[in-house]
């Protein structure tokens, strides 16, 4: 089957997400969508699945134009989609995630489900996939989510899958895993696209390379092309992808922490008594797939983890049992991983969310009310400083794009005087430009001598940011190591092995 | 630290006592021992008390229970102390008390007060749990409707409305054509309507739906009132004289004694019930119908993807729900009073909604609960009736008394369909 997708335009108001992209995909060929995000590759793939009608344009298939008008029509064209977020439902069984929508059925509508759980085992001995048809979807890892997501696809017989961002919630290992089934696809006639912003993978596996941006199609690269080259056609200039970093240069001892325990309310225990220190101008980079206890561990050293034991120990002095409010005040800068719930007030304006973590006191509060004009002032430079885009500072957070939102939240945090500064997955959904950026501010707030905790699910963010290695799995330390760790032995540890020679 | 220590499941708590709750059901246990105590050592009775258990027309007659009513309700209180200690027990061993052993206390407990109410008199046992299942029966079908309703991921708080209107609708049809089946038919098209109303506002307008429902149950009243003392009132004779379903023996099975006075020797609404609760219950799980509704409440986006019309299966299953729950209301204008009154539901379907969540969202579970509530009106009602002790103002509280002690403080944890509540925007 031959996939055609011609001069697609999808606008929503204003804004134009896809503007005339054509794409075409072949049987047994891997196509890359590469693109950073918001440049509108999912908007592309929505449209092409029928979630979203196009403005312009057609998709046509074996010289056939279609028209979609939902889902249904086009898993019937043999299109099949993995996407970013699964679309599982957690209490169904697998056989039951399968069939829906395709039930197959007996006696007045009843279920099939011997016959669904048969089709399950069928395509998963196909491609060797292991996964069980009667568990439940959420007691499953990630990676056998994912897997249940394509053999949703293909008992449909899709016959071109698309893989929206597939990656994000994966080990090293459990990508590769994934770059192995796509290839073994591949070969079974499939035609593929991958839709990512990771250089490596789309190297690795990609037949052709198209690259978006801000909605139209820039150029098609080969695979053949170096990084430095895939990066500068997806950002539209030439980008550091290494951040200048000198070597640490430790000082004293300044965080301990011993024994630290996290439980949420449902008595579940997520950070399992763990022991780490840093010192004064280190940074010390927590790896780790999503959902280990990461959260937790941040939320913990700000005070905003409900049921914690144990000590953590700033220059001294005990955080654990102390509020919020008394962990800013003890100089504890705290980027949140998800700017839009933790991070920002949307529908505040930047200045006042500059302002956020001191509004109760100097300089911006005097007697009770706030000083705008001192605060017009701090937020026009601070916005000139860290490179917001935007407007003026009287722009509304939530119409800022991720990047600048980002920048925002970092400038917030790093114009305090800091003792520590804990970076929850700092570049998470932000353009390669301002991911550069954000690296250099971190790196600065390090080199004055502040320790870092930075945490996040990308190796190449952990290389690039890392003076050691924390490596959590099950909400345990599995080992601290050395920066220049290899990606494997990372990717070992991140699925709970303990490589040889490495202590914990 | 080597990969053998690592926890095998991570959801498996590692320190047994953070589990929350399970302390809860051992001191409410406690609090209800010591209650049953205080009512025996404050105001002891004195004389015996008498379980009437047989029924006219039973096959054969089974003798009464007549028992000195202080001994019992000590005997009651002893069992109690011995169900608490170990339900305690097993909290101390991090452990959650066996449903058994609550369903037990609770039997129990309930003795032992109904022992100590009718001290020197009779109590009809039969016609206590017979006339439990019938109150019950608004309060079952309004909870079906709330389990649909939810499960296909829209609260329904409008079952109050959807109980009221049909009523009024059942009693206006079927005193105009002079055959209750027109009103039961116009019950549940009463019943649709008003879910028609909250889909149009909850799923189409995205309109907050606790608030929709509300304001629905209060727009019902309001209609229902002044339609009844403007409309209603002067034609009494022709528009509010409904016939009713009389009450139908099944041959062989009404004869057993105790269940078959209890079970069936009811109206035919009592049986279109246990068909609906089983059918609800076996098409939720296990019918083609039931997996679509169940995955459009639990995460819309998935059914929408894999080609299942997420509007359209919510308006269906809302439609269904307000149609149930309409059957409930007939129950009120065609079997428990002779004509339909203002307000007459009287807030059951608040309670009703109190059963679905007690009853996790599940229709046998709900029912359950249905049922409970129903028994805790009864209670009322025939203890008044053979005159008790207790004010009658306290005993009018116990159904709602009854409601709280079940949602705040039995049902443990209970998780709501993931998209109860949410409506579902594309894109």
């Amino acid at each position: 089957m031959r996939l055609a997708l011609r001069d697609i335009t999808k606008r929503f108001g204003s804004l134009v997400a896809n503007d005339h992209i054509s794409l075409t995909v072949e049987p047994g060929e891997i196509h890359c969508l590469l693109g950073e995000n918001g440049a509108g590759k999912s908007t592309l793939m929505n449209v092409l699945y029928g979630l979203y009608q196009a403005d312009e344009g057609e998709i046509v298939i074996d010289d056939e134009p279609q028209h979609f008008k939902g889902p249904g029509d086009a898993m019937a064209a043999g299109i099949g989609m993995v996407h970013q977020h699964f679309m599982l439902i957690p209490v169904f069984t697998v056989a039951e995630n399968v069939m829906l929508g395709h039930e197959t059925t007996g006696f007045a509508g009843s279920l099939d489900l011997v016959a669904a759980r048969r089709r399950v085992r069928e395509i998963s001995d196909r491609f060797g996939f292991q996964v069980d048809p009667d568990a439940l979807v959420e007691d499953l890892p990630v990676g056998v989510q994912q897997r249940v997501e394509i053999i949703k696809a293909l008992s449909r017989d899709a016959e071109v899958l698309v893989f929206d961002e597939p990656t994000a919630v994966l080990t090293p290992q459990e990508t590769d895993e994934l770059m192995a089934i796509m290839r073994q696809l591949k070969e079974s006639g499939t035609g593929i696209v991958f839709i990512t912003h990771k250089l490596r993978e789309v190297r690795e596996v990609a037949d052709r390379i198209t690259v978006i941006r801000r909605g139209t199609v820039v150029g098609e690269a080969s695979p053949e092309a170096s990084n430095a080259e895939l990066a500068a056609l997806m950002v539209g200039r030439p980008v550091e992808l290494k951040v200048h970093k000198d070597p640490a240069e430790p000082g004293e001892r300044a965080l301990v922490v011993s024994d630290l325990t996290v439980a949420d309310e449902d008595g579940r225990v997520h950070v399992d008594s763990i022991s780490f220190h840093i010192d004064a101008g280190e940074i010390l980079a927590v790896a780790g797939v999503q959902g280990n206890g990461q959260t937790e561990l941040t939320e913990a050293m700000v005070g905003l983890a409900p049921h914690v034991e144990g000590s953590i120990s700033l220059d001294g002095r005990e955080i654990v049992g102390r509020s919020v409010r008394k962990a800013l005040e003890a100089g504890i800068g705290f980027i949140p991983e998800d700017r839009q719930v933790d991070g920002l007030v949307s529908n505040f304006t930047i200045s006042e969310n500059l302002m956020l973590n001191r509004s109760y006191d100097e300089p911006f509060v005097s007697r009770g009310s706030l000083n705008l004009k001192k605060l017009d002032t701090f937020a026009k430079e601070k916005l000139a400083e860290y490179d917001v885009r935007a407007p003026g500072v009287s722009t509304l957070a939530g119409q800022l794009s991720g990047g600048n939102q980002q920048k925002v939240v970092v400038a917030r945090e790093l114009s305090r005087d800091l003792r520590l500064l804990v970076a929850a997955q700092p570049t998470r959904g932000v353009d390669v430009g301002s991911i550069e950026f954000i690296h250099q501010q971190i790196v600065a707030a390090r080199d004055t001598g502040v320790p870092v905790l930075v945490v996040s699910t990308e190796l190449d963010e952990i290389a690039a940011l890392a003076d050691r290695i924390m490596v959590l799995y099950r909400g345990r330390v599995v080992g601290i190591v050395p920066a220049d760790t290899s990606r494997d032995t990372l990717g070992l540890m991140m699925a709970g092995e303990t490589p040889e020679g490495i202590e914990s | 630290m080597s990969i053998v220590d690592l926890p095998v499941n991570s959801d498996e708590p590692v320190v047994a006592e953070r589990i929350p709750g399970l302390w809860k059901t051992p001191i409410v246990m406690a609090v209800f021992t010591v209650l049953v105590a205080l009512l025996v050592i404050l105001a002891p009775r004195t004389g015996d008390s008498t379980f009437r258990w047989s029924r006219d027309g039973d096959w054969f007659a089974i003798p009464d229970i007549t028992l000195p009513a202080n001994a019992v309700v000590w005997t009651a209180v002893v069992l109690c102390l011995l169900c608490t200690a170990y339900a305690a027990w097993t909290a101390r061993a991090g452990r959650k008390t066996p449903l058994v052993l609550v369903a037990a206390f609770a039997v129990i407990a309930v003795s032992g007060f109904l022992a100590w109410a009718v001290a020197g008199k009779t109590l009809p046992v039969v016609g206590l749990l017979a006339g439990a299942l019938a109150l019950a029966v608004p309060l079952v079908f309004g909870a079906l409707g709330g389990v649909l309703g939810e499960r296909s991921g829209v609260v329904n708080i409008a079952i109050d409305g959807q109980l009221l209107f049909g009523a009024f609708g059942a009693a206006i049809v079927a005193s105009l054509t002079g055959s209750p089946w027109a009103g039961l038919v116009a019950a549940m098209v009463a019943g649709m309507l008003v879910a028609l109303l909250l889909g149009l506002f909850a799923i189409t307008y995205w309109v907050e739906q606790v608030i929709v429902g509300v304001v629905l149950n209060v727009l019902v009243i309001g209609f229902t009132s002044f339609m009844f003392s403007q409309v209603l009132s002067e034609n009494a004779a022709a528009l509010n004289n409904p016939p009713h379903f009389p009450r139908l023996e099944i041959p062989l099975l009404s004869g057993i004694p105790v269940l078959g006075p209890i079970f069936f020797r009811q109206t035919v609404l009592v049986y279109i019930m246990y068909a609906a609760v089983f059918l609800i219950a076996w098409a939720l799980y296990r019918s083609k119908w039931g997996l679509r509704v169940r995955a459009v409440g639990e995460h819309p986006k998935a059914a929408d993807t894999v080609g299942i019309n997420v509007i359209a299966t919510r308006y269906r299953t809302v439609l269904l729900a307000g149609a149930i729950a309409g059957i409930g209301g007939a129950t009120y204008t065609l079997v428990s009073v002779p004509s339909f009154g203002r307000e007459m539901t009287g807030g059951a379907g608040y309670i009703a909604l109190a059963a679905v969540i007690f009853g996790k969202w599940d229709p046998i579970k709900a029912t359950l609960a249905a049922l409970l509530f129903g028994f805790a009106s009864n209670v009322e009602s025939v203890l008044s009736v053979i005159g008790s002790p207790v004010p009658s103002q306290f005993m009018l509280m116990l159904p709602y008394v009854v409601t709280i002690f079940a949602v705040a403080g039995l049902v443990g944890h209970s998780r709501a369909p993931a998209a109860d509540g949410v409506p579902y925007r594309k894109g």
